[in-house]
């Protein structure tokens, strides 16, 4: 289901519900050993829009932001930037990152991977469907004077 | 001589216990909890988030707890720990293009491609206080229907096909980061667009408002505003690759507002600009109008003179936050400063009783 390229994998790790990712990770029951290249730390990313769209960029607001590095067997680096400020989401986000440049990638995308990009395509067909329940049908009703 | 006055050590600790209690209310009254709170006021929650400039719902929704409700003690909450986050680095610019639509309307068109889209809003509602929800956990449900993943175009860019809008084209001019760097006038567009996305609500409505009844020439319509997710795409370092890092909830709003044109442009309609996060489309609206009059100066038309158009006084008001810090802190201790004010008073009568006049 995920096409295997780490900007995908990065991408479904970092906007993960983090609820959902947690649970998922600690029913694996995995043990990993690393190291810490960076400890887990609470930041922000400005974002910035365009204006009107199309125009110059300009800064909107920013967004928290947490991030980590391990390291497995000291020679795989994994990278966990994930949305919001849960430091054991963005661990898990490092690991998967790692393990899934190991012989242990499958077990990763099924279990993990291909669930989140599962839930997430859950989620964008209900807005979809439930937004498409709200597009207006305009009709003309024929009036006498015309004839 | 200066001599210091201390004191008021345990009152202020008392007032703070007293202030912790009454946060709590009536403790037979189920306590609020944090996700209560971004689940069904979410959009007291989403006017935090843009005022306070920090998307993050948990945090806002606990500030609003904190606040007791006080949505710019919220934002001033929020502001101050936003602070404290070491800036990771900056998105690349949002596609809204692409978003992820809730609701999506034009007022200038009726058929357009993508459709009208109402999605949860309170137009058309009768406004009337609804008791059922009072008395039980009853509720509708969305309705869903099958749909087409399409992407929905901005429904300005057929105008701009027929060249009867100004087109947004990038100028190459670089800005500011205001949180960053002290403002100077005149600004940039996009200085002043990062200063309406976080202002004050009520008083960007206020402007917009003024602008609609005549203090400023702009008459405007709603080409489009729409609401919805919109992915943050986001280079990370130490790869060089870009990754979707956030799932970001926007509302934008482009006004369509009268002529412009020269002799070697014929007219054509001009544009204002709201983007702001989450569903706060009163706030989107009023940020196009104010962006819009304030570019007088860009459409070559005569300044009026009225608040909406002077950019100085737009900029240096519409933050909450600088302004409640500063109407707020006179309540503090001005003894010092008053008492010169009443010993200068009292010199001024008392010559006065001596001269039988002003001097």
């Amino acid at each position: 289901m995920l096409n295997e390229s780490r900007k995908q994998w990065l991408s479904y790790l970092a906007t993960a519900d983090e609820d959902y990712l947690i649970s998922l990770w600690d029913n694996l029951n995995m043990k990993i050993e690393y190291n810490w290249l960076r400890e887990p730390e609470i930041g922000s990313v400005m974002v910035q829009g365009k204006a009107g769209a199309t125009g110059d960029n300009f800064n909107v607001g920013e967004v928290t932001i947490t991030r980590c590095s391990v390291n497995l067997n000291k020679k795989i680096q994994g990278h966990g930037y994930v949305q919001g400020r849960n430091k054991y989401k963005s661990k898990i986000a490092a690991l998967c990152d790692a393990l899934m440049q190991t012989e242990k990638k499958e077990i990763i995308k099924k279990n993990i991977l291909d669930k989140l990009v599962k839930y997430k395509n859950n989620k964008r067909n209900e807005i979809l469907s439930k937004t498409e329940a709200t597009k207006v049908d305009f009709f003309t009703l024929v009036r006498g004077e015309d004839k | 001589m200066y001599v210091s006055v201390k004191g008021g050590e345990k009152a202020i600790n008392n007032a703070h216990s007293w202030l912790s209690e009454i946060r709590r209310g009536d403790v037979n009254i189920a306590e609020l909890n944090i996700k209560q709170i971004s689940e069904q006021l979410t959009l007291s929650v989403d006017r935090v988030m843009s005022e306070g400039s920090l998307y993050d719902k948990d945090l806002s929704a606990l500030a609003i707890k904190q606040s007791r409700g006080d949505l710019i003690e919220a934002i001033f909450l929020i502001r101050a720990y936003r602070t404290t986050l070491p800036r990771i680095g900056s998105s690349k610019p949002i596609e809204t293009s692409k978003m992820l639509c809730l609701r999506r309307i034009s007022a200038t068109f009726k058929d357009i491609p993508g459709k009208q889209k109402l999605g949860p809003t309170f137009d058309y509602t009768h406004r009337l206080l609804d008791f059922k929800l009072l008395a039980d956990g009853e509720y509708d449900k969305a309705k869903i229907e099958k749909y087409d993943d399409k992407e929905i175009p901005h429904v300005l860019s057929f105008l701009n096909k027929e060249g009867l809008i100004q087109k947004e084209i990038p100028s190459g001019k670089t800005s500011k980061d205001i949180t960053r760097n002290p403002i100077n006038f005149p600004l940039t567009r996009s200085e002043r667009l990062q200063s309406l996305s976080r202002g004050d609500e009520g008083f960007l409505l206020g402007l917009a408002y003024s602008t609609q009844r005549g203090y400023a020439r702009n008459h405007a319509f709603v080409g489009e505003l729409r609401t919805g997710y919109v992915e943050v795409q986001f280079e990370i370092p130490e790869l060089g690759i870009e990754i979707n890092i956030a799932d970001v909830m926007f509302t934008e709003c482009e006004s369509v507002n009268q002529f412009n044109g020269s002799k070697k442009i014929p007219a054509q309609f001009t544009r204002g600009y709201g983007l702001v996060f989450g569903q706060l489309e009163r706030k989107a609206i009023s940020m196009a109008l104010v962006d819009r009059s304030m570019r007088w100066k860009e459409f070559g038309e005569e300044y009026l003179g009225v608040a909406a158009q002077d950019e100085e006084f737009v900029i240096s008001h519409c933050d909450n936050i600088q302004a409640t810090g500063f109407l707020e802190h006179i309540k503090l201790p001005h003894y010092v400063d008053f008492q010169a004010e009443l010993d200068l008073v009292r010199k001024i009568r008392e010559e006065y009783k001596k001269n039988g006049q002003r001097t």
